[in-house]
């Protein structure tokens, strides 16, 4: 059970990353990775959501939707993340200021983010029980963290650079990110053969 | 009529909403593996759009302006819905190909984005058609990124294999790096073709979110 856990949050960290080969949340990867606080701010704030959205989405599914109207879970989804997200950013301007100021601006960006739709779908696609959602959806959500944080050092690294005219800007961010997707191509076999 | 052929031809090349505009990106790195997936992958986005697109100009003005992103986004997941149940009935094994990707039209950047900027303000024809040339746009550029992956990555078009160019294939291309990379290497492109340089950030115009967050977002980065 625990083993089983583990494999699912690692490989949802490292193997099956959601921004790097799944190609969810792209946007916000490319476009808040330029500083470093900026980058964590964002991660944490994905985290979060998609925590509390499969802690949501998951019973709504498994309770009122299956078997009968299984084919409303788009739109009771992604209605669901919109209502929370917001009431959540109610919550935290009222009673958490602090950590609203440092998350708030993030969170209505996350709402339309498809890491956190994508997640809580393929949690259901897979067959994933309760527990084994929430561990896949904090797998994911670290695994965002962690690429938005190494992608904000490689980008730092890349302010100097001369870079030929046509590949300024976007082009020379995205190449940057097929190499830094590269390197989590490595762990593909690493999960198989942890516990063998 | 000249100027409804500027709205469909605008979304075509001038504002290509992948290499021009930006928007879109996760689907286009995502279902461009093969020729087959993306040209489904652009289609669906394209029906749905020019559904929305429709939909939404009619109503635009009974929605309240307040509630006008919730009213559009459950506008645009009922439409995906209807294709999904299409696809799933009658195309199961390109349904299958596609997966999630297929339901994250609902979160498409350029879906949402062209309610905003353009159906709520403009009658139901031109909403059509500025959604059918968006729709088209989009397709047309998935076609580009996968036939470059396709072609070069598994030696093969539309799943027919290409005698000669078989031998030689770099599998990179078809994984996920080399998603990155072809896109980062077609958007050069297009900047260096084009007049206007490619914009240089992904910045506040073209995203949907950008009435909620008020341009804060860009403030931090500045």
């Amino acid at each position: 059970m625990l083993k089983n856990l583990v494999i699912i949050l690692m490989a949802s960290v490292l193997v099956n990353n959601y921004v790097l080969s799944r190609f969810l949340g792209v946007c916000p990867f490319l476009g808040v990775s330029k500083k470093l606080d900026q980058a964590a701010g964002m991660g944490a704030a994905v985290i979060f959501v998609m925590l509390v959205a499969t802690a949501a989405t998951w019973p709504i599914y498994t309770y009122l939707l299956s078997p009968k109207y299984e084919y409303l879970q788009t739109i009771v989804f992604i209605l669901v993340i919109a209502a929370l997200v917001q009431f959540v950013e109610i919550v935290l301007k009222k009673y958490i200021p602090a950590l609203h100021k440092s998350l708030g601006i993030y969170l209505p960006l996350i709402t339309t983010n498809c890491a956190v739709l994508g997640v809580t779908l393929n949690n259901i696609t897979d067959g994933y029980g309760f527990l084994e959602s929430m561990v896949s959806s904090l797998g994911a959500g670290l695994g965002f963290l962690l690429a938005m944080v190494l992608f904000a050092g490689v980008r730092g690294k890349m302010e100097g650079a001369e870079i030929p005219k046509a590949f300024k800007g976007i082009p020379i961010t995205l190449i940057a990110a097929s190499i830094v997707s590269m390197s989590f191509y490595g762990f593909a076999s690493v999960i198989e053969n942890m516990f063998a | 009529m000249k100027n409804n052929l500027r709205v469909l031809l605008n979304g075509f090349v001038k504002e290509n909403p992948v290499f021009v505009l930006l928007l879109g990106t996760c689907p286009t790195l995502a279902t461009t593996t093969s020729v087959v997936s993306a040209l489904a992958m652009g289609l669906a986005a394209a029906a749905v759009l020019i559904c929305s697109n429709a939909a939404i100009s009619l109503l635009r003005k009974i929605i309240p302006d307040k509630v006008r992103i919730p009213a559009y986004i459950v506008i645009i997941a009922g439409f995906v819905t209807v294709v999904q149940m299409l696809m799933e009935a009658y195309l199961p094994s390109l349904y299958e190909m596609l997966g999630v990707y297929l339901a994250l039209i609902v979160v498409n950047c350029i879906v949402l984005g062209r309610a905003e900027m353009f159906a709520s303000k403009n009658t139901v024809g031109a909403s059509i058609l500025d959604g059918a040339g968006m729709g088209l746009g989009f397709t047309l550029a998935l076609l580009c990124m996968a036939i470059v992956r396709e072609v070069f990555g598994a030696g093969s078009f539309a799943g027919m294999e290409i005698p000669f160019i078989s031998d030689y294939t770099v599998p990179i291309l078809v994984s996920p790096p080399g998603g990155f990379f072809v896109f980062g290497v077609l958007i050069a492109l297009v900047s260096a073709l084009g007049k206007k340089p490619v914009k240089e950030e992904f910045g506040c115009e073209g995203c949907p979110n950008a009435s909620l967050c008020k341009g804060e977002c860009g403030k931090e980065k500045a």
